[in-house]
């Protein structure tokens, strides 16, 4: 701005209408340029103000168990290498619980009569933000992007399809359904949903975290089943299809 | 001279907290077996709802005690497809040391309180 007002100045001593209009131009061009990163500041102030009680943004993973078990939320230091931020923007309008049994289920469960059941009384919502702040949060995610060598060296391949296998080699082969749904009330409670994944991660994030699930959370109780890459393909591609079902809406 | 040895005493130390990762039995069990074997380690975990083979009874000493500690510690590190059982029990190997199974082992023949009667 001070360039701005220094050139313009420097052409004579009055500024003409049209000098006046191109200084302003380049004013209105400078906000346009610098507001993205307005945009990124803002939400990036949020997650400071609002997330990190519960998010870890700067990394790195637990190393302990101790550490795993005072998680409350999921990490966000790699969250631009993880989610779709079109997702992200609209479910922190409008969230709802992605992990039927808490981000840690031990505490989050009592026994039952016939297993183990989720006590609903310990689970708290996420908080819900406003179409601004949702947009600026999920644009300062996007930034995020620890591990992004893990990634890269995915490539995602969508016409490796499982047909109609795909079901059979995530509950039976791999039993991936132990502790995944596959659709509403389906499957095991102590991992993320499935059925709404496709929506939620990147295919690359998918395939590494297959992969290595330790890579990206040493601590984490999802094993290493060591997937070979076609059927790591396969698997993405099923959850990829599992989502057009849509039975979130 | 002075400086390299300073270089390699940081990077021993760097390398400290990762030689002390350990757990022990109890807390891995909590971790990663109850989700499936269930709080008491009878096998009603929070996960069997529609699992078409349901998990072991840790303290069921008669089938308990049908197994080796080697077949435990095979089945922990491999799986269940290892001693021809379900894929359902997932192989362990990337998150538990060989030391921390052996622990496991012990850990399970105290949920049983059996040994291997053959």
């Amino acid at each position: 701005m001070l360039f701005c007002k220094r050139s313009c100045m420097l052409e004579g001593g009055v500024m003409p209408y049209q000098r006046l209009m191109i200084c302003f131009c380049m004013m209105a061009l400078w906000t346009l340029v610098l507001w993205p990163a307005h945009a990124d500041a803002n939400g990036m102030d949020i997650l400071k103000e609002r997330c990190v009680s519960c998010h870890n943004l700067q990394g790195p993973a637990p190393s302990t168990l101790a550490a795993l078990w005072q998680r409350k939320g999921p990490d966000l230091f790699y969250a631009g290498n993880k989610y779709r931020q079109q997702w992200v923007e609209a479910w922190l309008q409008n969230p709802k619980r992605i992990r039927p049994a808490g981000m840690f289920y031990i505490k989050h469960i009592k026994p039952g009569e016939k297993r183990d059941m989720v006590d609903k009384s310990t689970l708290s919502a996420h908080l819900k933000l406003n179409a601004a702040d949702a947009k600026a949060v999920a644009a300062a995610l996007a930034d995020l992007k620890a591990n992004s060598a893990l990634v890269k060296a995915e490539k995602h391949d969508a016409s490796i399809a499982p047909g109609p296998l795909g079901e059979m080699m995530f509950d039976k082969i791999y039993g991936c359904m132990a502790c995944h749904q596959i659709e509403p009330g389906y499957g095991g409670i102590t991992g993320p949903e499935i059925y709404t994944a496709g929506k939620r991660l990147t295919p690359e994030f998918m395939l590494s975290y297959i992969r290595s699930p330790q890579a990206w959370d040493a601590k984490i109780w999802m094993p290493n089943k060591h997937v070979p890459d076609a059927n790591r393909q396969k698997l993405v591609n099923y959850i990829l299809d599992l989502s057009k079902e849509n039975f979130d809406e | 001279m002075n400086k390299q040895f300073f270089n390699i005493l940081f990077a021993l130390l760097l390398l400290l907290p990762a030689a002390a990762q350990a757990e022990s039995a109890a807390d891995n069990y909590k971790t990663y077996c109850m989700q499936c074997h269930g709080l008491e380690g009878t096998g009603m975990g929070a996960n069997i709802q529609d699992m078409s083979v349901q998990p072991r009874d840790h303290t069921d000493a008669k089938a308990m005690g049908g197994r080796t500690d080697a077949e435990i510690f095979k089945v922990i590190k491999e799986g269940g497809l290892a001693i021809n059982k379900s894929a359902l029990m997932p192989p362990w190997a990337d998150t538990f040391t060989d030391n921390e199974i052996n622990d496991l082992v012990k850990h399970l023949r105290k949920l049983c309180q059996c040994s291997h009667e053959g």
